[in-house]
């Protein structure tokens, strides 16, 4: 039976699921939650997810929430096929796969997050993006690229010198983030940029890219 | 006692008792070396060299540095996979997956408010730093919806991720250790049936109680 992944082709965490899935090779049918008409506090979706967020992925019986839990048994399930995302072979690698994405979690994510929330999510609602949250999130996201950067120049990707589950999981809102005027974050330290460019040269993360229309239609 | 396993910081760091929780599920003996972050000792190169963000807590296995309190919890339970506590981190893809989903959870929805509320309400009075009272009233909202939604998911399940205790339910006991007996918020958790149950039972467990001993002052 074919995977369903429930979630939106523009959102950063649906995308991220969407990009392991290419990645792997593996088939999945999207199924379109509407959250403007409120699709994801319906009855039947918070059956899915009680905290009513997508993406949401069926898999026969089983259902799972949580973006990075979903890449995760997607990357297990599916470690023959495609992209070899956690290092099943090799246990000190695989662990440090496990510390890097933990690293875009907890490092990353908390200061890149509220930045595209502001710029691109507050109009869409008919809000002014509020400044001084982007600059005090800037200033962090900037000391977390600057370990990065140190990292990159001494090995490939994250968590070594092959590419993984780590390096995905920044796509989606690194993406978003080069379309505000602030990617010189990205773009003026040459061990990330040289790794944003080879990580975006993916044909799995090109194809993602396609469907990230955010901000473009308004 | 000779071992092979260090953990960096003081106990009382939310991130440290979160690995410190998980060694002695799994009968781990490890050595604690004290990291005296009142003299910056944490932001020191030689400290950096094993975590770069220079925070607490760091970890060495035979030499193997690693970081992230979630990440370490994960690499000791498959590290030691056939020792303690199994079922931990699951004995098979499934479980694995369904611990992950609500480990993520934890993470991303428990985590961010209640951090807030233990840094303002249980450490900001002892560092004598103003409180920020709107900060509080916005995260305790949040945390109510998260707790919400766990009281329903524990009226289905003994804990989180099923009917037996896991990293999920572990994960929590820092902060909520904090909130319950250090701040004026235990009541979010007691008064909720479920939750309440769930926390009296998963905190009188005796690797918790090991933790609580080692954080009061000596």
């Amino acid at each position: 039976m074919v995977l369903k992944l429930h979630g939106l082709s523009v959102s950063t965490n649906t995308a991220r699921v969407v990009a392991c899935l290419h990645e792997k090779d593996v088939d999945f049918e999207l199924v379109r939650v509407d959250l403007f008409a409120r699709g994801n506090k319906e009855p039947s979706f918070l059956a899915k997810n009680p905290f009513g967020q997508i993406p949401v992925l069926e898999d026969g019986d089983i259902t799972l929430f949580e973006s990075r839990a979903i890449t995760s048994y997607v990357a297990e399930k599916f470690k023959e096929t495609g992209t070899d995302l956690i290092r099943h072979e090799s246990f000190d690698e695989a662990a440090l796969v496990k510390v890097w994405t933990e690293v875009e979690s907890q490092q990353y994510h908390p200061a890149i997050c509220p930045i595209i929330y502001e710029f691109f999510g507050k109009p869409v609602q008919g809000l002014e993006p509020d400044q001084a949250v982007i600059d005090a999130n800037l200033e962090k996201l900037e000391k977390v690229l600057n370990v990065y950067e140190a990292k990159l120049s001494s090995t490939k990707y994250l968590a070594g010198d092959f590419y993984s589950l780590a390096d995905l999981h920044h796509f989606p809102y690194t993406f978003y983030f080069m379309k505000t005027a602030w990617g010189s974050a990205i773009s003026d330290r040459p061990h990330v940029k040289a790794w944003w460019d080879d990580i975006t040269s993916r044909p799995a993360l090109k194809k993602v890219a396609e469907g990230m229309t955010f901000g473009e239609n308004q | 006692m000779a071992t092979s396993v260090k953990v960096y910081g003081p106990p009382i760091s939310t991130a440290v008792s979160r690995v410190l929780a998980c060694l002695h599920e799994k009968e781990v003996p490890y050595q604690l070396i004290p990291v005296n972050m009142a003299k910056g000792e944490h932001k020191k190169p030689e400290y950096l060299k094993i975590q770069p963000f220079g925070q607490v807590p760091a970890f060495e296995d035979e030499g193997f540095a690693l970081f992230e309190s979630r990440s370490i919890c994960r690499y000791i339970c498959e590290k030691y996979a056939k020792q303690g506590n199994k079922g931990l981190y699951g004995e098979n893809p499934l479980a694995k997956a369904s611990i992950d989903q609500w480990l993520e959870a934890e993470s991303h929805s428990f985590s961010p408010p209640s951090s807030v509320l233990v840094f303002q309400l249980a450490f900001a009075p002892r560092m004598k730093l103003k409180q920020d009272q709107g900060a509080i009233r916005q995260n305790e909202e949040k945390l109510k919806k998260v707790l919400d939604v766990y009281e329903e998911t524990l009226r289905e399940s003994r804990f989180l991720a099923g009917d037996d205790f896991t990293l999920a339910d572990l994960s929590h006991l820092p902060n909520t250790h904090y909130l319950v007996n250090s701040s004026d918020m235990g009541e979010l958790f007691t008064e909720r049936d479920n939750v309440g149950r769930w926390w009296s039972e998963i905190s009188s467990r005796e690797s918790w109680q090991k933790v609580v001993e080692m954080q009061k002052p000596a």
